[in-house]
């Protein structure tokens, strides 16, 4: 196959607006999550979520105006708009501009999104309900669908090669970019647009989430503590929202236009728990076969890993499933093994943690640093792997894996390694 | 100008966001506003709510200039 490598990154999170802002943020060890203050929360057992900071653009905040016509924003969720404020920094990033007819051919796009229009669902139905049929907007589908994301972006950057887009719950982001960098591998494009996006937060997705016993409703007023992976007094996720998104390409074509390279997606390995709805299997079996399937495609063993960015929700049952199977899988070599959640600062943004969660391990790779797992105080169990506790830790990266596991038992991993320059 | 000119210019306006000044008597929603298929089913559903009325199918079909929605609204409409 060929090679593939990241030339361009983009991200909204509940952290700021922009791959850097977020970043800074996280090493600071900083929490996006407050308490809801768009909709009435409380008869809501979770009152809580990791929002992104909206404002006029300044000081890292998301201006969606700068994003999308408001016109057409009246169309669409949040979730398309999220996604094209990722898709544009990360083709401007890559410096890709497709417009020529065959390059506009070989570029592609694949995002996905665990939910898709949840939001706008909701307003749909009551609309339904109060109004007849006949006040639902023409554009209630085509905003809401999940593939939409990614078909907006295909028609602001011309980008007429592969569109897909995937829908795996909180692995959707993982597989979005795994999946793209197999058909550049494949020949099926030479630049893919690919991640994640999500947009939840509304009184809908929380109450079906906190019904699956999900989330995190002991923290509703001390919100920057829910998020709190690996820690005994964890109970449950943090509903997040935003987008990332990669430009993905293959090697000699970046090179040819000597394109600025984050790193090279050397391993994606996937694989299905086959045990219950919502619950990880005890054994850790599939997250195992997940990552070692991963290794096995990037042709390296475990003990060259020098960082995990974990899936570390914050549940209670999901996180020392996934700290067994990464112990199960450095064997003897766990001592040497850095391993964070990043999702203590951001919250668990379902269909796009996995993408923004890669782009963190690119980062992490470039910086030579292990961002934080915060709110660790008392971790629930012993282990000799470094969870990176409370403050980002400076650490030769090469090699990053990156977790996601979602509903339904559907794993990913993504291995990253750097490219010399 | 009719009130109900104004109203559905004012619809037109915010729906398709262009310009006060384009939403000429002749101008098609299509070819001067820059509307779509869809744009045009949700103009009528917004001169619908509106006026209070009902638009047909087949009536909406034959609504495709901003006069065209006046013309039909000062018939029908209230």
């Amino acid at each position: 196959m060929r090679r593939v490598v990241v030339t361009g990154m983009g991200m909204v999170t509940p952290l700021g607006c922009g791959v850097e802002t977020t970043w800074k943020r996280i090493l600071e060890g900083e929490s996006g999550a407050r308490r809801i203050d768009t909709f009435e929360t409380s008869d809501l057992a979770c009152q809580i979520a990791a929002m992104i900071p909206r404002g006029d653009g300044s000081n890292g905040t998301f201006n969606p105006d700068d994003w999308m016509d408001p016109k057409e924003q009246r169309k669409v969720d949040d979730f398309i708009i999220y996604s094209m404020a990722a898709a544009d920094q990360a083709l401007a990033d890559a410096g890709w501009k497709p417009e020529s007819y065959e390059d506009q051919a070989r570029s592609g796009v694949l995002i996905g999104s665990g939910i898709g229009g949840l939001q706008g669902i909701e307003s749909a139905s009551m609309i339904l309900a109060e109004k007849g049929p006949r006040r639902i907007s023409p554009f209630f589908i085509p905003g809401r669908l999940i593939n939409l994301a990614g078909g907006y972006v295909s028609i602001r950057h011309g980008l007429k090669g592969p569109n897909h887009a995937v829908v795996t719950a909180c692995s959707t982001g993982a597989h979005a970019i795994g999946d793209a960098a197999r058909l550049i591998g494949f020949g099926d494009a030479d630049v893919m647009v690919a991640g994640g996006t999500e947009s939840p937060i509304c009184r809908l997705a929380m109450a079906g989430f906190a019904a699956c016993r999900a989330l995190s409703t002991n923290f509703n007023d001390e919100p920057e503590r829910a998020s709190r992976p690996y820690d005994r007094d964890r109970d449950g996720f943090v509903m997040g929202e935003g987008a990332g998104v990669v430009v993905l390409e293959e090697y000699e074509h970046a090179k040819a236009r000597g394109a600025k390279i984050y790193g090279e997606v050397i391993g994606y390995g996937l694989s299905g728990d086959a045990h219950h709805i919502t619950a990880p299997a005890a054994d850790g079996d599939g997250a195992y076969r997940c990552m070692q399937a991963a290794l096995k495609r990037a042709g390296i063993m475990a003990s060259e890993v020098d960082y995990v960015n974990a899936h570390g929700t914050s549940t209670p049952l999901g996180d020392e499933i996934e700290l067994g199977a990464v112990q199960r899988l450095a064997g003897n070599n766990g001592a040497g093994l850095t391993m964070s959640s990043t999702k203590s600062s951001t919250g668990h943004l379902l269909g796009a943690a996995g993408a923004i969660e890669a782009i963190f391990s690119l980062l992490a790779m470039r910086d030579n640093v292990a961002p934080p797992t915060i709110n660790l105080e008392n971790p629930s169990v012993e282990t000799e792997i470094d969870l990176v506790a409370n403050r980002a830790k400076s650490v030769e990266i090469n090699v990053a894996l990156s977790n996601s596991f979602g509903f339904g038992g559907t794993n990913a991993s993504l291995v990253f390694r750097k490219v010399a320059a | 100008m009719s009130d109900i000119a104004d109203r559905v210019k004012k619809i037109v306006v915010e729906h398709l966001g262009v310009d006060t000044d384009k939403v000429a008597d002749d101008a098609s929603f299509i070819d001067d506003l820059g509307a779509d298929s869809l744009d045009t089913v949700e103009l009528v559903m917004a001169f619908e709510e509106e006026f209070g009325v009902e638009i047909p199918d087949d009536a909406a079909e034959t609504i495709l200039t901003v006069g065209d929605a006046v013309r039909f609204l000062e018939k029908n409409a209230g």
